[in-house]
């Protein structure tokens, strides 16, 4: 047995080693128990000490986030509640893995599964709910899993890990994020509910059918009114038999069809239990020194599945416990789907009929619906589906049963347009919210509290979060949050965040889209979209574009590049006029030429009468003035002669500029144009953040002007200077030396390796020479100069890039791919013009 | 050719979604067609009320599009510019029958002229 520090008594039962103060015991480690350890140390840090044993071998999460996990929106550990330091700062001692099996209420010991025992003074019972399996035949095979808690979420995650197909059974609130979260791991996923309406219990018909029309256009099978006849499979699970006869496969079985209050320990004690716990208004069940709360009690007849009543009976146990009872009222809840990009909120009793009376609002175009049910002028219920903006105001208006006889004609406009008169202000609706109105549902905060942390200083969005926990979840309450900021602060706030949003799409930075992109393994453009929030359907031109450079630099070889998501530049191939035709630039390696290329170059220009050929400052010639239905044919005679695409057009490698260097200059010190020629060949075709200039120079008299380049190279007796971070253009910035190295293959690595850390790190967009002054020269030293295993790793992560990047574009496009982009649609031949042939 | 007031100019399935195609008219401008990622289509002439950029190679998103040339957002569906900026495009009725894309004929006459 494993006393941890504990001394055993006599009898074998351990006590508290000298602590003579009463001992609490807390059966659960869930959301409910600790919570109400909370709630206790709050008032009274030091009046009991604390033992909480659990069944599973985490500490306290938040169970309502296992949806998000699964979904791949959070980790594990971004929904721990309590760390282990909690426990060791307020004294507490976790028996984790270990739950209790036996109650005995005469001794006042519980024994756990390990055999230990303990003696409490007060015990109480937080042992939450059981899902319900239902008893069809092979519910017990392998693959049929429930939906309850990390474990769950492991076994979904490895069988995700396999695809293939799963059923859940169950179309209410957990089933349907069990869904979202397989099916955007990747599954094919059927939702077997028997009602005729998902999420029956929390949702009309109306808002039932939309939410049914938007699961089923992200890909899931939603099967309604179906009954579920037997699992089937050898020892494995292997498809879902329905009472119609039809068979669904599936690898994967999660039943979601409910859950029920955890009481056995409770009534193997002899305690009073009924559909749960029973327990009083305390929380005080029939022994007078056993308390029970949570998803296991029944009070005044009520039973809960819902985080929130869990406040308020934490709250009314721990005042019982600290000899200032205050007493449970019961609880109004509301619920809201946690499916990303899904808005559904829905409160009280929206059953109609009787005296009850309907406001609706919908607007199809936008998908939205809205129903407040309204009975002797008081909201008794509210469903609103796509724009959930005003259910905390409805559900606070039904909780406190308020009279809303006066701005009945505008209540369905939402509160801004109900209270002002018609004129919207989003703000005036939050200020009116009252203290104790719930903002963020996850963690239990109240308005009052977001409002006393932001006057305790919390003065941005991340301070709050940070430090209330408030929005810091699964982030629907965010815009809220920041209301209240703006409320709380006045003039003082600017909407200051730590990081710069990517665009108007997202609360999100380009750091943070990066950093998820990699860490979620998300593939493309609307994943990133759903589950990072954006606002909008699509984006816009500024988001669209980095995204697709983004996962193009996560996943070489493996992201299907979004034409649509590309400027018109990059995805013509050539630079658009303001005339709107095009200029075209061959690549000349190294600003080398010869006359075969120059003859082509020659031809083109007169075959499709270009009104200019035009030396560029990058040592290349770009031909003015071409047609894009002209394009393909013009690449197809460059082609012809060795050309390939230059590239003029991109955020990638634009021109190596080279001066003759020793091959021919007196000065020279080495071959530059050799050197550069090679840069170019090593590095052209690769999509980088922004336009990349590279140049090398034979000489410190610096001809081809390395200094002011991304990357730039100045050949000495003794080797080569490498220089970063330089540009010429509205700002214009020297490079910083980066190091000196000694042969030409070094000067290779390192431009590789630097080209790779400017690739993943810097924002879509950024120059090198911002991006430097951004992190910071000794960063990039560190990362390319001192960390030689690192360099070697960047170095070879950009090769392996170039093997999917140095196909020349314009022989694709010449040879007819994607001849859509030069030609038109069709013709428009008017009568008249018809008649006139 | 359709003879008639709706005149089709090509099937709907060669407009890439978020993307758009254009269709010259006899002794007129240019006409583009976007088709948004709401499989929504719409008709307007392809030139910014700006600086007369392309608007058919613009990035298509939402009902709007971005000019190629400064990014002016320019709204499908009214063809007024969106934000600080003023200007409009002429848009002409367009509807999609059986997959077939079809352009209001004395719209796109009158429009394009």
């Amino acid at each position: 047995m494993d006393f941890q520090g504990q001394v055993a008594a006599d009898d074998g039962t351990e006590d508290g080693g000298g602590d003579s103060r009463p001992h609490l015991i807390v059966v659960g480690n869930g959301m409910a128990g600790c919570r109400a350890v909370e709630e206790l140390l709050a008032r009274d840090a030091n009046r009991y000490r604390v033992t909480i044993f659990g069944a599973e071998p985490h500490v306290n999460y938040n169970r309502i986030m296992l949806s998000p996990v699964l979904a791949g929106e959070k980790t594990f550990d971004q929904i721990v509640i309590n760390d282990r330091a909690w426990y060791a700062d307020n004294g507490i001692e976790l028996v984790a893995s270990d739950p209790v099996i036996a109650v005995d209420r005469d001794a006042r010991t519980v024994t756990a599964r390990s055999g230990r025992t303990a003696r409490y003074d007060k015990l109480l019972i937080a042992t939450g709910s059981d899902p319900f399996i239902i008893p069809v035949p092979g519910k017990d095979l392998r693959g049929v899993i429930s939906f309850r808690d990390m474990k769950d979420v492991d076994t979904m995650l490895a069988a995700a890990a396999q695809g293939g197909e799963a059923v859940v059974i169950g179309g209410g609130l957990l089933g349907l994020e069990a869904a979202h979260g397989l099916s955007l791991r990747g599954m094919k996923v059927t939702v077997i509910h028997l009602m005729p309406t998902l999420m029956e219990r929390q949702l009309d018909e109306a808002a039932g059918w939309l939410l049914k029309s938007e699961l089923e256009a992200r890909g899931q099978t939603i099967l309604t009114g179906a009954d579920t006849a037997e699992i089937v499979g050898e020892g494995r699970v292997e498809g879902v038999r329905l009472k119609d006869g039809r068979l669904i496969p599936a690898s994967l079985v999660v039943m979601a069809v409910g859950i029920r209050p955890s009481v056995a320990l409770a009534r193997e004690a002899g305690l009073a239990v009924g559909r749960g716990i029973h327990v009083d208004d305390h929380m005080v069940t029939s022994d007078a020194n056993v308390l029970a709360v949570g998803e296991c009690v029944e009070h005044d007849g009520q039973v809960y599945g819902l985080v929130a009543p869990l406040w308020d009976m934490c709250r009314a146990l721990a005042d019982g416990l600290v000899g200032k009872p205050s007493g449970y009222r019961g609880s109004v809840t509301s619920t809201k789907l946690k499916v990303s990009g899904i808005d559904v909120f829905s409160a009280g009793d929206f059953g109609g009929g009787g005296e009850s009376e309907d406001i609706v609002l919908r607007d199809a175009s936008r998908g939205v619906y809205k129903r407040v049910v309204v009975r002797d002028d008081k909201i008794v219920g509210a469903v609103l589906y796509g724009d959930t903006a005003d259910g905390n105001w409805y559900f606070d208006l039904l909780k406190k049963g308020e009279d809303i006889s006066s701005v009945r004609d505008f209540l369905i406009f939402g509160q801004a347009f109900a209270q002002g008169g018609g004129q919207a202000d989003p703000k005036a609706a939050v200020a009116a919210l009252s203290d104790d109105a719930e903002v963020c549902g996850c963690n239990g905060v109240s308005k009052g509290k977001v409002v006393a942390t932001i006057e305790g200083g919390a003065c941005t969005l991340d301070a709050v979060r940070a430090s209330c926990k408030a929005s810091a979840s699964c982030g629907s309450c965010t815009g809220l949050v920041e209301q209240l900021l703006e409320l709380t602060l006045g003039d003082e706030y600017g909407g200051e965040r730590s990081v710069k949003t990517l665009c108007k799409c997202t609360s999100f930075g380009h750091a943070d889209v990066r950093r998820e992109i990699v860490a979620q393994g998300m593939k493309s453009i609307p994943e990133v979209m759903q589950r990072m929030s954006w606002s909008t359907p699509d984006g816009c031109s500024s988001c669209r574009p980095a995204l697709n450079y983004y996962l193009l630099c996560a996943l070489p070889g493996e992201y299907v590049d979004d034409q649509q998501s590309r400027f018109v530049n990059e995805r013509m191939h050539a630079n658009i006029q303001k005339d709107g035709t095009y200029s075209v630039v061959p690549r000349m390696w190294g600003g080398i030429t010869n006359p075969r290329e120059l003859r082509a170059i020659a031809d083109v220009v007169e075959k499709y009468n270009a009104p200019m050929v035009k030396v560029t400052g990058g040592q290349r010639l770009d031909i003015f003035g071409i047609k894009k239905e002209d394009l393909p044919a013009v690449w197809a005679d460059l082609n012809a002669a060795g050309m390939v695409s230059g590239h003029a057009y991109g955020k990638s490698l634009r021109t190596v500029k080279t001066c003759v260097g020793s091959e021919w200059c007196r000065f020279g010190t080495q071959d530059s144009t050799g050197l550069g020629v090679q840069l170019e060949r090593m590095s052209w075709g690769s999509w980088m953040p922004h336009k990349f200039k590279i140049a090398v120079s034979g000489c410190p008299r610096n001809c081809a002007e390395a200094t002011i380049k991304d990357f730039g190279v100045v050949c000495v007796d003794s080797g080569y200077e490498l220089h970063v971070g330089g540009n010429g253009g509205i700002k214009v910035r020297a490079t910083d030396l980066l190091c000196k190295v000694t042969t030409e293959q070094q000067a290779m690595d390192y431009c590789a390796a630097f080209i790779q850390l400017y690739r993943e790190e810097a924002h879509y967009l950024e120059r090198t020479a911002p991006w430097i002054e951004r992190v910071g020269l000794a960063y990039i030293q560190e990362r390319i100069v001192e960390d030689e295993v690192g360099r070697e790793a960047l170095t070879g992560r950009f090769l392996y890039s170039q093997n999917f990047s140095q196909d020349d574009p314009w022989a694709a496009r010449a040879a007819g791919s994607e001849r859509e982009q030069h030609a038109h649609l069709g013709e428009f031949r008017p009568i008249e013009a018809i008649a006139a042939e | 050719m359709y003879i008639g007031e709706w005149i089709d100019v090509g099937p709907l399935s060669a407009i890439p979604m978020r993307g758009a195609r254009t269709v010259p008219v006899a002794g007129g401008e240019e006409v583009a067609l976007f088709r948004t990622g709401d499989n929504q289509v719409f008709a307007l002439v392809n030139r910014c009320p700006h600086k007369h950029g392309p608007l058919s190679q613009g990035i298509v998103h939402g009902h709007a599009v971005s000019c190629p040339l400064h990014n002016w957002r320019i709204s499908l569906a009214t063809g007024e510019a969106l934000g600080e900026d003023k200007g409009c495009t002429p848009t002409i009725p367009v509807k999609v029958d059986g997959g077939r894309v079809l352009l209001c004929r004395s719209s796109t006459l009158k429009a394009a002229a």
